[in-house]
Order: structure tokens, then sequence, then C-alpha cells
């Protein structure tokens, strides 16, 4: 893992689901074993690129999640890689049973792309707005749960993710996140990134959350309190070792998940920091309400999702040391 | 299809799997009898005769697959691999045991031999379906073998499946619908009656066949007519017994699983390891 983080957060130039097709594309060339599949959702998922490069090896089942993921596991046990993609909820709690038996409860290996995470499903609405999907499957054994925050993070764990035997799930922004990371930033699916060096609290934090806990670190640092950040991509298996290192070194944590707190990435390290080092926590991210329709900056504000909620529970976290 | 010889050696082969069906459960005291005892002649005409595989190497890559999505008859296919020699017979008493690599229902981690893990009804529709999907890009004639139960036909994955069959052209996957007209609450027509079967998939674009799902010429044949349709998937519809061959659970509403009492089953088992006995001696 080698991580250099930018200086200044501006809109990312390319697409994350850009840069998932062109590492299919790339993967593809010397492995046929990687398969693509979307259910209809061709035109979201970005994976035209794929189909035309590979035609056999993409395939669109039509509007049957169900059947995707049984498909999917299906070919996966024959030796096929298949990345099958579709909105969060539907390759997520539509879909639970088939992806808790057919694909992890089989030990096969299988490759769900849910994109349109949390807020940035927008316009789609609460029907579409994933608050439940990682908290969900991160109580299925075996699986892996990764919500890659940059198309340089994107970039850097896909190919581990088609080399790694087993079920994944890539929570997946597809349009144009804050960009985080220099190109040349490589990062271990397993192991957290630690972004900015700290000692009075740590934020760690996931996906869209990761840029605003970066602002809100560099706001606490103007009131004289050094907050570590740390990008915790990886849901499961999470870095536990990291964890517990942030709550003895720095005593105070605080959670950042465009997710619902309960069951999300806080649940989570809190179930390591209580075994390890117990210290005051603060979890930003959805409080336990359903989504709503609006634009990506409504839904932000509406919800809290900002630099501001994040170092004042930093500094609410700090109090109860 | 099958010669004399043939025949009465794959009847005999479904004669020594219902003994040792019977014997699983009856040493167990309770199970899935029903949809188990149905699908015994497909199990050995698949196995006995059709079916390219080497109970050596189960995960051989250019072998048959047979799915069972109804992953509940799981005694009568553990019999059936046994008797293949895919594992010791005397793994068969541990059928639910703690420990044991013989669940309840189909797992492909656990007994050598199955191919898919299943249970959760229509599910191993789409895994077949995978399976098969994947032999074709590879160019493989290898075929795929799945069996399905009529109260299960009352899934939506199912029906998902067989559309994507049909429009996909996954004609190298063939489907056994088990029609024992049970299912757990009992009759099928009471439960959620689904009409005439070889309409519904005929309308799916399938090539239905219907055949008597316990005589095993039958069922041979009608493979070989399966097989020989390329142009759509194909679909055989087992008119069976649901219980067949145990008389605690056959005429009985509902079998789905029942409990039997210390000895119930030692009449069927005399009985069909003397029909076992007597195709033999035929060979």
């Amino acid at each position: 893992m080698s991580v250099t983080v930018k200086n200044v957060f501006e809109k990312a130039p390319v697409e994350m689901r850009n840069v998932l097709a062109n590492a299919l594309v790339e993967m593809g060339a010397n492995d046929s074993r990687i398969i693509a599949m979307d259910a209809d959702t061709l035109g979201s998922s970005g994976l035209k690129p794929f189909k035309k490069a590979y035609p056999d090896r993409y395939i669109d089942c039509g509007i049957q999640e169900a059947n995707m993921v049984g498909v999917a596991a299906g070919m996966s046990a024959t030796g096929k890689v298949p990345f099958i993609h579709s909105f969060g909820p539907f390759v997520s709690r539509r879909v639970y049973d088939q992806v808790f038996l057919s694909c992890c409860y089989a030990k096969l290996n299988v490759k769900l792309i849910g994109s349109d995470p949390g807020v940035t499903a927008a316009y789609n609405g609460g029907t579409h707005m994933p608050f439940e999907d990682m908290g969900i499957l991160r109580v299925i054994p075996e699986i892996t749960l990764v919500e890659p925050s940059d198309p340089v993070q994107l970039a850097s764990i896909l190919p581990q993710i088609a080399d790694n035997y087993g079920t994944t799930y890539i929570r997946l922004m597809r349009k144009n996140p804050i960009s985080v990371y220099e190109e040349g930033s490589t990062f271990d699916i397993g192991k957290a990134a630690l972004l900015r060096p700290g000692k009075d609290v740590t934020i760690i934090a996931s996906g869209i959350m990761v840029s605003e806990a970066l602002k809100a670190a560099a706001d606490l640092a103007a009131c004289g309190i050094d907050a570590r950040v740390i990008d915790s991509f990886t849901w499961k298996p999470l870095d536990e070792a990291c964890v517990a290192a942030c709550a003895a070194e720095t005593g105070a944590i605080v959670t950042c998940e465009n997710h619902n707190v309960k069951g999300g990435l806080g649940s989570a390290v809190a179930e390591v920091v209580c075994k390890t080092t117990p210290v005051p926590m603060e979890f930003v991210g959805i409080q336990d309400v359903f989504g709503e329709v609006g634009t990506e900056a409504w839904l932000r504000e509406h919800f809290n999702f900002n630099a501001a909620t994040i170092a004042a529970a930093a500094k609410k976290a700090i109090s109860r040391k | 299809m099958l010669n004399e010889k043939e025949l009465t050696r794959v009847k005999a082969f479904a004669a020594q799997i219902r003994v040792e069906t019977l014997k699983e459960l009856a040493h167990l005291g309770f199970g899935h009898v029903g949809g188990a005892m149905s699908i015994v002649e497909t199990l050995a005409v698949l196995y006995g005769k059709q079916m390219k595989i080497d109970p050596t190497n189960p995960k051989w890559e250019d072998r048959d697959w047979y799915i069972q999505s109804k992953g509940h008859a799981g005694p009568a296919t553990y019999a059936t691999l046994a008797l293949k020699g895919y594992f010791p017979m005397d793994w068969l008493l541990t059928l639910n045991q703690g420990g044991t690599n013989l669940p309840s229902h189909c797992d492909r981690t656990k007994t050598p031999g199955i191919d898919m893990t299943t249970g959760s009804l229509g599910q191993g529709v789409s895994c077949a379906l995978g399976v098969a999907h994947a032999l074709k890009l590879d160019g493989k004639d290898n075929y795929v073998y799945l069996m399905v139960g009529d109260g299960e036909l009352n899934e939506g994955q199912v029906w998902e499946g067989a559309m994507y069959a049909s429009a996909k052209n996954i004609n190298n996957l063939i489907w056994f619908v088990d029609w024992n007209k049970q299912q757990l609450d009992g009759n099928t027509a009471d439960v959620l009656d689904m009409g005439d079967l070889s309409k519904k998939f005929e309308s799916f674009g399938f090539n239905a066949l219907v055949v008597n799902g316990h005589c095993v010429k039958a069922i041979d044949e009608a493979i070989d007519a399966a097989k020989a349709v390329t142009d759509k998937p194909s679909v055989i519809i087992l008119d069976t017994i649901k219980g067949y061959g145990c008389s605690a659970a056959e005429g009985v509403v509902p079998n789905h699983h029942i409990a039997f009492k210390p000895g119930q089953l030692d009449g069927d088992i005399e009985r069909w390891q003397a029909e076992y006995e007597k195709l033999s001696a035929q060979l």
C-alpha cells in the first residue's frame, strides 16, 4: 500500500463506472474467466466497452436479479469470475437469500457491484437509496465488502477482487466522486489507509465521506485539535488492528458513513473498540431513517453529511474522554 | 436407448437406491421421504446410464453435472452417489448427524459428487443455468441435468430461469420436474394450483415431454429425445408418486417429511432388496 492524498479536493475527471469498465476490459484480455452481467442496467453500469470487446462474455439477464445472482454463482462453479451489476438495493436486499446461499454458503466466487450507494441515488429517491446494503451483507460469513472512495482506489483494488477467491460486494458510486488520491496510490483489501496522522481523535470514514473527513480534520487543526483520518474502504474483513491502534493511540473515534449508523461501519468499528480499548465514539451517518429524493447536494445537507457535522462529532467524542 | 441388459441393470440400480435411501431414513427415524422416493428412477438412469462421470474424480472438468434444486431429496442422491463409489457406504447412516458430510439439504462443499448447494427452493435453477451457460461459452459438450420439484414451481425464480433458458437457448441443460403432485402442505392443486405444466413450459419456449417417472426406459428415451432438440431447452415432466415404494408414505397426504416407528420400513427394505436380487440374477 502506498497512499498519497491530494492537496485540493475536486471532482474526479473520470467516472467510477468508466474505471470499472476499463479495468474489466483490461483484465478480460488475458483472462477469459472474467464475465460481466447486468440486470437491464447496461445504460447505467458503463459496461458497454466490455460488451463491445467480449460480446460472448457480457450477459444482460433482463430484469431478474435473483436469477442473475444464481447464474453468476453457477458460472463461478465452473471457474468463471462473474462481475454482476445492478443498483445497490437490487444486488443486496432484493437478492439477499441468493447471495447468502447460492454465493456465500456455497463458497462460490461472485463479484457483486451495487451502484449508487446512499445519497448518490439522488433523483431515484428512497426506494433506490440503500442505507442498509452493507449492514445486511456484513452478517454473512466470509463475504468481502468494499466501498472505494475514488477512481484511483477503485482501479487499485479491482484486480485484487478478481484474483481473490470469494464473493465480494463492491459498493460503487457510479459517477464522478471527489478525487482523494494522487495517481499511483495503491491499496490492499483488508488494510485501512492512514490519510492523516493525529493524536487527539480518529475519524474513520468510507466512500463519499472520506473527503469530508479530511476537510473536517483541517478545520479541527485550526482549532488546535489533531485529528487522525482513516479510509476504511474495506468494511469486511475490517482492519481490526488499525481500529484497535487508533482507539488506543487517540482515545476517541468518529465514524462517517453514507449508510445507516445502525449496523453500518460505525457498528463494525464499535465491535472492535469495545473488545480492545473502549473509548468514546460518535457516529456520523444516516440516523436510522429512510432515504428521500433530491439532488445529492440537498441530500448531503439534509442528512448532515458535511465537515462541520464531523468536526462537531469529533469535539464531542474528545469531550467524553 | 437402453438394451435389455442395460434396462435390467438400471432397474436393479434403482432398487438398490431405494433400499439404501430407506435404510438412511429408517436409521434417522424421520426425513424427507416423499420427494426422495419419487426421483429414484431418474437418478438411476442418470448415474447408471446417461451421465458422463468419474466417481474417483468428482470435480472432473469434463463431467456432466446434476443439480438437484429440490435440495431436500438429498437422501436419495446420497444413496446413489455412495453406490457409485463417490464415498463410503457407511457414510449413509450419518445422515443429518452432527459433523456429517450428508446434510438434510445438498451441499457442494460437504459431499463428494454434489455439484451445487441447494435447499432454498428455486435457486438451483439459476445455478444450473449458470453452469450450463458457462460450459457453452467454453465450447464444451457436457450436459447439465436439473431436478426441480413441482411444488418448487411456485417460486418466481424458477420462471425467471425458464425465461433465461429460452432466451439464451441453454439447450445443454435438461430440466426435470418431479411431478409428484404434493408439496409440504398437501396436494399441489390445493395449495397453489399450477395448471397444465406442459403448456406453461411450452409457453416459456420449452420443448416439454411428459413421461412415467418410475419407468427407467421412458426416462432414458425422454433424455435422448431432449438431447435431439437443440433449438430450445427441454423439460421432462416426470409423472411420479410422492413416497413411491415406501408403504408408510405412499398415498399419505401430506408425506413431505414424516417420522417412522422403529422397524416400520423393514418390510419395504426387504421388498426392494428382493427386487434388486431378482434383477441382479438376470444379469
